[in-house]
């Protein structure tokens, strides 16, 4: 009986240490999905980022990934087990796993945790977010060239500073163009239900927009919007199949620069957390082809977007007032980036009130 | 096209497929079988519609295998349930796990293709009716068949033979058994029933409600079709008024919000819900009724002694 114990310690050991070993080898860079790596959308976009990032280093690093975590305690469990594994760097890709990732950054201090999107960070914990309102404040600019009618359709999905400051950039981009464009919002409380937001792109429609864009995650507005024969923008992933004629162009998440950038950071022993809120000029975000308008409209959001990516313009640029008629921004002010991201107001021209 | 039109062809697209799904599941808990697993045979249903109608281009063959598909899954629950006599809630739950997790597995070569819609099927005459015309003739199969269907299962269940004996064996198995009434037998063939419903349900979401596959994309459509089976106090005509309730509070609520009302998004996504409690109230208030229309056995395991 001893001996048997003894055989199986020692082997235990002898795999334990082939393990580490293996594990030495590669670098194990981990990722924490809340929906299915094949949404279309936005967890799409991050395996895209977590494959270009595997492409990049090859055999130097694996990635495992673990998909359709809910967000809430079972994040929790799933973060941990991750940081159990071995990781050296774990991308926790939804906001609401916000408090989880610092709960487990805790009880592993040796790992480093990035958390995208949150505005909470540790030693070991960094953030990092996409300024989707640079791409916003082009699609605003090219509604207001493209509807004959001045009016927009806008699919939101929850009132979060985020979507708000998505609103607040179209209409903003809009208004620039045509002071009078108006756009009218439809929350639809849900970031993933195709039906709905499919009836949301119908309602808005029969109410007479004449473009539509939206904040929620699959290609079903587009499609509707294909079908009623009005033009549309995506979000977060190309959505050209879904309206070959009808998308003008969309806001595409593209994190593999920054996967790859943040994982030569570890493996250079360079890694520091920091608040990382890149743009347009970082590659973090770039606009799908400009499509289906005239060669006009596509010269000036081409150049809008130089504009920002050079620093020139900022989207969020006085005199902006709020929705109450009280002044925000001054002529020539520029928003800083904490009121941005918490913004809890409309600006003046949103034809909505915002949900409490 | 009025506005009015407008809004009540997007409440039928909507409501279609919850009346379809909880018409199956009434038929299965009329014989006494609560089967919970509604959303994972829709969401087959919806996958295996989509991939056949993008492998052989038309999508009447992929309302066939979103049917089949349902139907076959559904057995799985029956023999789980009826032979092996496993906890219906139990298996029913897994079943909706299983098929959400399956449909996704089988999806995932069908994400972000664009679907091929199933086209109306305008019936002459009656489609130049002023109004209702277009609104009620000019629809897609799968409308057509859950209005016959409304029907059909009201009739089976009322005025037939057989239906009688389903609803003996839904209200006290062990008299329906006494009586030499073929209790699993009868039991298999309703929730292959409902399977197929809610197969075809899910045919109407990926083919006509959003021509396309993502996983997922029932999202809790089929907890709603089981939530109004109850609602309509297990009666056919209730089911299709509350499926319709339902549907146009829901697609109301939605145009309010474009017209900039100023009412709360919140409450307003949470005005179909509402509705139905307070039409619920309003239903159990007469006791007698209800204690008259729910199957006695319902969910209760039935083991022959032999």
């Amino acid at each position: 009986m001893k001996k048997i114990i003894l055989a199986l310690a020692t082997s235990a050991a002898v795999l334990g240490f082939a393990a580490a070993a293996s594990a030495q080898d590669k670098t194990k860079i981990c990722f924490i999905y809340v929906g299915s790596k094949t949404d279309g959308g936005w967890t799409q976009a991050h395996d895209i980022g977590r494959q270009a990032l595997q492409t990049e280093f090859g055999d130097k690093i694996e990635t495992p990934f673990l998909e359709n975590v809910p967000e809430g305690p079972d994040a929790e469990r799933a973060i941990e087990r991750m940081a159990r594994s071995g990781c050296a760097l774990v991308f926790t890709t939804s906001f609401g796993f916000m408090d989880a990732t610092i709960k487990v950054a805790e009880k592993f201090p040796d790992v480093k945790f990035e958390h995208a999107t949150g505005f909470k960070s540790a030693a070991n914990v960094g953030t990092y977010n996409s300024r989707f309102y640079e791409g916003r404040y082009i699609q605003g600019l090219i509604a207001a060239k493209m509807s004959q009618k001045g009016v927009a359709g806008y699919i939101a999905s929850f009132p979060i500073p985020e979507v708000v400051m998505g609103i607040n950039a179209f209409v903003h981009g809009a208004q620039s163009i045509n002071p009078d464009f108006k756009v009218k919002v439809i929350w639809a409380n849900t970031w993933f239900d195709p039906g709905k937001e499919a009836d949301a792109a119908k309602a808005l429609i029969d109410q007479g927009v004449d473009i539509l864009t939206q904040h929620t995650d699959t290609t079903a507005p587009m499609q509707v919007a294909a079908e009623r024969g009005i033009k549309a923008f995506g979000q977060a992933s190309d959505m050209i199949k879904a309206g070959p004629e009808t998308q003008l162009t969309a806001i595409v998440d593209t994190w593999g620069a920054y996967y790859i950038k943040r994982t030569k950071d570890v493996l250079d022993g360079t890694w520091k957390p920091e608040p990382v809120w890149d743009g347009l000029k970082d590659g973090i975000l770039t606009m799908a082809p400009y499509t289906n308008m005239p060669d006009d409209v596509k010269k000036l959001a081409e150049e809008a977007e130089a504009k920002i990516r050079s620093g020139e313009l900022h989207p969020f640029t006085g005199p902006i007032k709020k929705q109450d008629g009280s002044d925000w921004l001054a002529d020539g002010a520029v928003s800083d980036d904490g009121t941005l991201l918490g913004m809890n107001f409309y600006i003046a021209g949103v034809d909505d009130q915002l949900p409490k | 096209m009025g506005i009015i039109e407008a809004i009540l062809l997007t409440v039928i697209t909507a409501a279609t497929p919850l009346v379809l799904a909880s018409l199956g599941e009434l038929v299965t808990e009329r014989s006494g079988v609560l089967n919970l697993g509604v959303e994972g045979m829709m969401v087959m249903g919806a996958v295996l519609a989509f991939a056949a109608t993008q492998a052989t281009g038309s999508p009447y063959i992929g309302i066939l295998a979103g049917i089949a598909c349902g139907a076959l899954f559904s057995l799985l629950f029956g023999f789980l349930t009826l032979t092996l006599v496993a906890n219906q809630v139990a298996t029913g739950l897994a079943l909706t796990i299983l098929g959400l997790g399956v449909s996704g597995q089988i999806g995932e070569p069908y994400v972000g293709m664009s679907g091929i819609k199933l086209q109306p099927i305008v019936i002459p005459l009656l489609a130049d009716i002023p109004f209702l015309g277009p609104l009620l003739f000019k629809q897609d199969l799968i409308f057509y068949l859950s209005i016959a269907l409304v029907f059909g299962v009201n009739w089976f269940l009322f005025k037939s033979r057989a239906g009688l004996k389903l609803r003996a064996i839904g209200d006290s198995h062990g008299s329906a058994h006494a009586l030499g009434i073929h209790v699993i037998r009868t039991r298999y063939l309703a929730v292959m029933f409902g399977g197929a419903c809610a197969g075809l349900a899910g045919a109407q979401l990926s083919l006509v409600y959003t021509p396309q596959w993502v996983e997922n994309m029932s999202a809790g459509r089929g907890w709603i079709a089981l939530a109004l089976v109850v609602f309509a106090s297990w009666r056919p005509w209730r089911l299709l008024a509350g499926g319709y309730l339902f549907g146009a509070v829901s697609i109301s609520q939605l145009h309010a919000q474009a017209l900039g009302i100023g009412i709360p998004s919140q409450f307003l996504s949470a005005l179909p819900y509402a509705a139905t409690v307070i039409v619920l109230i309003l239903i159990s208030h007469n006791r007698r009724m209800t204690l008259i229309n729910t199957p006695a056995s319902l969910g209760k395991p039935f083991v022959p002694d032999r």
